[in-house]
């Protein structure tokens, strides 16, 4: 059964620029940046958030790479939120002075989202690849002070989940509203780096622990979101509610995604680009074949067509089944349902072997970026 | 709250929700203006319309505040 009329989306998330002092070994930027460095200038990014409001969408993501990159992030942020939409900023917190924080503020942004690798300095920038741990406590006394609500993500694997603990303590000190615990999904960077960041059974069981202890003793305080990695999991994440159904995402260079993993995927496809610079929003979201491809139920092979299971998780995700077995139109293999189970099974196998050791990581590395046009008035 | 004019209905927006919510709902929320108690706003609300039960106002307040749509101070 198929949807008789696409709604609006919701979400929009607004990758402005994949630019970033950071360099997570889990980066869920695509592997060959080079391709995005011809940005979207301010007034087309303005024209992007108009169509995005007229379509539906409600809440504003902006991120990157680090969106504080961009020069023009203040007008940026002043021209969403006076179209209607709720405006959330997702940044590692460099960059985030007192003077551009009291800006985006003025200009009306809703909620600031701080990344953090870990709760002590020596890790969380070992992890980060650079010196940041330092301005990453100040920035978040910087947004409370700022009056918004704060929420604290980190990013967990085989090297800091061991630490959850201190790091729910960390996160309730700095009055944090909310925190996003998640695990490492296997794209990218992060599949290339997969061994060295995929726990084992005991530490999962452990961090599930503590988890649950806190969520007891910080109820009505903070709230947790605790996302278990998919590998361990029997049936697959109902990966974006849905590929095309609630949210998308537009990338640096104006390429429209229906899932911030999709680069390789999408070209994968063979199919024409869904480009914001060439289309409008309201037609990538409708028409374009990129969008409509695994749309609703048709596209499903079995197990997935058959299962009762479909309208819940939607056969799981695309980018998944693309990056393990080269065919996004397969079920998603972390289901144990999957022909290809096996691909994750061997995974999970190794990162289980009493032997094992934490591995090594290789840092995100990053190219020369070419900066868009200074379009920006500033204030 | 935002009134959604795509869909033509009111939304709680928080960081990754949207609380999607009724005329009735969207009345009690406006109210919320940080002094009311919940008690004043039912009053008021009675005055408004003739349908409001007692304990309508406090139900809708405490799934909001358990679905993190609203914080409601004690004193």
């Amino acid at each position: 059964m198929t949807e008789p009329i696409v709604d609006g989306p919701f979400a929009l998330l607004a990758e402005l620029t994949y630019a970033c002092p950071l360099h997570c070994p889990y980066c869920s930027n695509p592997l060959a940046l080079d391709d995005y460095g011809d940005e979207l200038t301010t007034e087309e990014w303005q024209r992007v958030f108009a169509e995005a409001a007229e379509l539906g969408v409600l809440q504003l993501h902006l991120s990157g790479g680090e969106p504080m990159q961009r020069r023009d992030i203040v007008e940026l942020v002043r021209h969403a939120s006076r179209s209607g939409m709720y405006t959330n900023l997702i940044t590692s917190g460099l960059g985030f002075s007192e003077r551009r924080a009291e800006q985006l503020r003025d200009a009306g942004l809703d909620h600031v989202q701080i990344s953090i690798q870990a709760d002590e300095r020596v890790l969380s920038d070992r992890i980060a690849g650079t010196p940041s741990f330092q301005r990453k406590q100040e920035v978040t006394r910087l947004a409370k002070r700022l009056g918004w609500p704060l929420t604290i993500n980190v990013v967990l694997h085989r090297q800091n989940l061991d630490r959850i603990g201190a790091i729910l303590d960390m996160a309730a000190d700095m009055g944090a509203d909310r925190i996003e615990l998640a695990n490492t999904q296997y794209y990218g960077w992060a599949q290339r780096n997969r061994a060295a960041l995929l726990p084992s059974r005991d530490q999962l069981e452990r961090a599930e622990t503590v988890v649950r202890a806190a969520r007891e003793r910080l109820r009505g305080q903070m709230e947790i979101i605790y996302v278990i990695p998919d590998y361990y999991s029997r049936y697959p994440k109902p990966c974006m509610d849905g590929w095309a159904r609630r949210q998308l995402t537009v990338v640096p260079n104006g390429d429209a995604l229906p899932c911030p993993a999709a680069h390789e995927l999408a070209r994968g496809l063979g199919m024409p680009t869904a480009n914001v610079r060439e289309h409008s929003l309201p037609w990538i979201w409708e028409e374009s074949p990129l969008f409509e491809r695994f749309r609703g139920e048709a596209w499903m092979p079995d197990p997935c067509r058959s299962c009762e299971r479909r309208q819940l998780d939607f056969g799981g995700c695309r980018c998944q089944a693309f990056a393990l077995t080269g065919d996004a139109a397969r079920t998603d293999p972390v289901c144990h349902l999957s022909p290809d189970h096996e691909l994750v099974e061997a995974a999970v196998a190794a990162a289980n072997e009493p032997t094992r050791g934490d591995g090594v990581i290789a840092p995100r590395s990053h190219p020369g970026r070419t900066r868009p046009p200074a379009t920006a008035v500033m204030p | 709250m935002r009134y959604d004019a795509a869909r033509r209905q009111h939304a709680l927006l928080s960081p990754e929700n949207v609380l999607v919510i009724n005329d009735t709902g969207a009345a009690i929320v406006r109210l919320c203006d940080g002094q009311r108690t919940v008690a004043e706003i039912e009053a008021e609300l009675q005055g408004r319309y003739d349908e409001v039960a007692a304990g309508d106002v406090r139900r809708f307040v405490t799934d909001l505040v358990a679905l993190r749509g609203m914080e409601v101070d004690d004193d």
